[in-house]
């Protein structure tokens, strides 16, 4: 009868745990329901599909089955076009990561120096990041770099004597990057510098005031021995962060020196980085084989950028 | 005079760049205001020597340039965004820090893997996927791929993690149940981080130009930021009119910024910690 009663009782308990958990169960996965699908759906299934679809002979049409090996890769690593847009690529990296990584940082540091007014300066460099790249490759394309005498940059170089100049116009000299990469800089600038701030704000005042002591007495001798050594993981967050935007740009290369219809039809573009030659491949020629094979290409080189970057300044090592 | 010529050293960059930056936008501004024959005067003008205010008026009655449906487009994708991006993310983050299941880390691994992979670049996959679900040219082939944000996700569940326990004991013990724990207890309570990061979304969304333009090729599912890419790219623009569209496009974002300033430095400082 005992023995009944306590058996009884703990079936009951381990009815109750098995119930809790079960209700758990229920809980998590009903939570985690609609991320879960939108990421199986448009990443998981999406990738894995165009990962097939690089393996294909699909124009046109985005049903598997066609099987071409790694013809498409073939194809691709020997297109001109292709080569030349990892080239543009590579040359825009080489311009605007490490000029946005210097002007966000001097930024920071005046920002964070000043007695009064900080607020002020912060939004004011920061407030661009709130413009998008369409809008600012407008008025850079229309109001500043125009090519016109009634543009800002010929009237700023006018009062020295200079004649117009076609900023975007010519291949050589090359003063379309002048154009790309003042674009860019005005509208991210801020938003890293947002970043260093929060990294400075980190650094306690002893340092400062310990170095004074050591006999650190110009501002140059603290940022050396201190400020940038303790910057350290905001510096690899930032470089990291700027290598991945620039290798994705597309906005202001479509923008200003065009790409869509222009780039199926003629070879006239200045400059035409990987994301404006996919964009034509797999919108204008419908080659979603081509341009599947493509995006994995950028994917897998973005990762090996940011990997050996992360190697080359020892990504994750702490900041001592 | 040491420390005045030091202050001076300070505050004279900081001016000067300040302007520098402040620029672009009068320039804005400026050009939309102008009457074409002066935009297309051939001399530099930092004044317009006469003032209107008609090409905003012109620039709805455009029937070449969907202005009006462009604005609404984009109030409607990016309001949409920000709620369901902010809601499935704050969700799964709760489930992934607060409800104990077996395989849950290997949930979380899944949900972080796809953060390997850069976003732009899987336009080509999305555009196949969405494709054969019938999206291209709908509003919500534009809208429904942007709403799984798995970094948010994962920001949440840190957030959610350093929440007391307490609170949420004392709700099961009143007999509360995940879904009332999660609703009446932890959203109230995550006011500041969804705020961060539903401004995020929200520019993000507005600003948005490469995916909008694979999908929606209808002028009138176009955004703002396509109609303005449109009219730039073609031939013969009426720049003031075109400036006019751009400065109704940013002003709302820009308002946006400067009034929640605060929040979206919390946002942008949280993106940082991702290196």
């Amino acid at each position: 009868m005992v023995v009944g009663q306590l058996t009884a009782s703990a079936t009951r308990l381990i009815g109750v745990r098995r119930r809790r958990r079960l209700s758990s169960a229920v809980a998590f996965w009903t939570f985690m329901a609609p991320l879960a699908l939108g990421l199986l759906v448009f990443k998981y299934i999406a990738i894995l599909w165009g990962l097939l679809l690089s393996f294909s002979n699909a124009r046109g049409t985005v049903a598997l089955g066609n099987w071409v090996g790694l013809e498409n890769y073939q194809t691709l690593l020997e297109s001109p076009a292709f080569r030349a847009a990892l080239v543009t690529i590579g040359l825009f990296t080489l311009f605007i990561v490490p000029t946005t990584f210097a002007i966000s940082l001097g930024l920071a540091l005046l920002v964070n120096r000043v007695p009064r007014g900080g607020a002020f300066f912060r939004t004011v460099f920061f407030v661009p990041g709130a413009v998008s790249y369409v809008t600012a490759s407008l008025v850079w394309k229309t109001a500043i770099f125009n090519g016109l005498p009634s543009g800002l940059a010929n009237a700023l170089i006018g009062n020295f004597g200079a004649e117009p100049v076609f900023w975007i116009g010519t291949a050589r000299p090359p003063w379309f990057w002048l154009v790309l990469v003042t674009v860019r800089l005005w509208l991210q600038a801020g938003f890293y510098m947002i970043i260093f701030l929060a990294g400075l704000k980190e650094i306690p005042r002893e340092l400062y005031e310990a170095a004074h002591v050591d006999g650190a007495r110009t501002g140059l001798a603290t940022f050396r021995h201190i400020t940038f050594p303790l910057l350290r993981n905001t510096s690899v967050a930032v470089l990291l962060l700027l290598l991945i935007a620039a290798f994705q740009a597309f906005d202001e290369f479509y923008n200003i020196l065009g790409g869509g219809a222009q780039a199926q039809s003629g070879n006239n573009i200045l400059a035409r980085p990987p994301l404006v030659y996919l964009y034509a491949v797999a919108q204008g020629q419908q080659n979603y084989g081509l341009g599947s094979a493509g995006a994995f290409v950028l994917a897998l080189l973005i990762i090996l950028v940011t990997l050996v970057q992360g190697r080359a300044f020892g990504f994750g090592r702490s900041a001592d | 005079m040491r420390r005045r010529l030091g202050t001076l050293a300070l505050y004279g960059p900081l001016t000067v760049l300040a302007a520098i930056f402040l620029v672009p936008f009068y320039l804005i501004v400026r050009t939309a205001v102008m009457t074409i024959p002066q935009s297309t005067s051939l001399t530099w003008q930092w004044f317009p020597t006469s003032v209107t205010l008609g090409n905003f008026a012109t620039l709805f009655s455009d029937p070449s340039a969907p202005m009006a449906s462009g604005l609404v487009n984009s109030a409607l994708i990016s309001t949409f965004t920000l709620v369901f991006s902010i809601l499935f993310s704050s969700m799964a983050g709760y489930a992934l820090a607060r409800i104990p299941v077996r395989g849950r880390n290997l949930v979380l691994y899944a949900v972080i893997a796809t953060l390997m992979i850069p976003g732009a670049v899987t336009f080509v996959p999305t555009y196949i996927v969405v494709g054969s679900l019938g999206g291209v040219n709908t509003l919500w082939g534009i809208i429904v791929p942007g709403l799984f944000n798995a970094f948010s996700t994962f920001l949440f569940r840190q957030f959610y993690l350093r929440f007391p326990v307490e609170i949420e004991e004392a709700g099961k013990i009143d007999g509360l149940g995940y879904f009332r724990v999660y609703w009446h207890l932890l959203l109230p309570n995550s006011k500041g981080i969804m705020v961060a990061l539903g401004l995020l979304a929200f520019m993000e969304s507005w600003n948005s130009f490469l995916w909008p333009l694979v999908i929606g090729q209808n002028p009138s599912d176009y955004t703002v930021q396509l109609v303005i890419s449109t009219f730039l790219t073609e031939q013969g623009i009426n720049l003031p009119e075109l400036f006019a569209g751009a400065c109704i496009a940013v002003l709302p974002v820009v308002v946006v910024f400067l009034i929640m300033q605060r929040y979206i430095v919390q946002g942008v400082t949280m993106t940082g910690i991702r290196g």
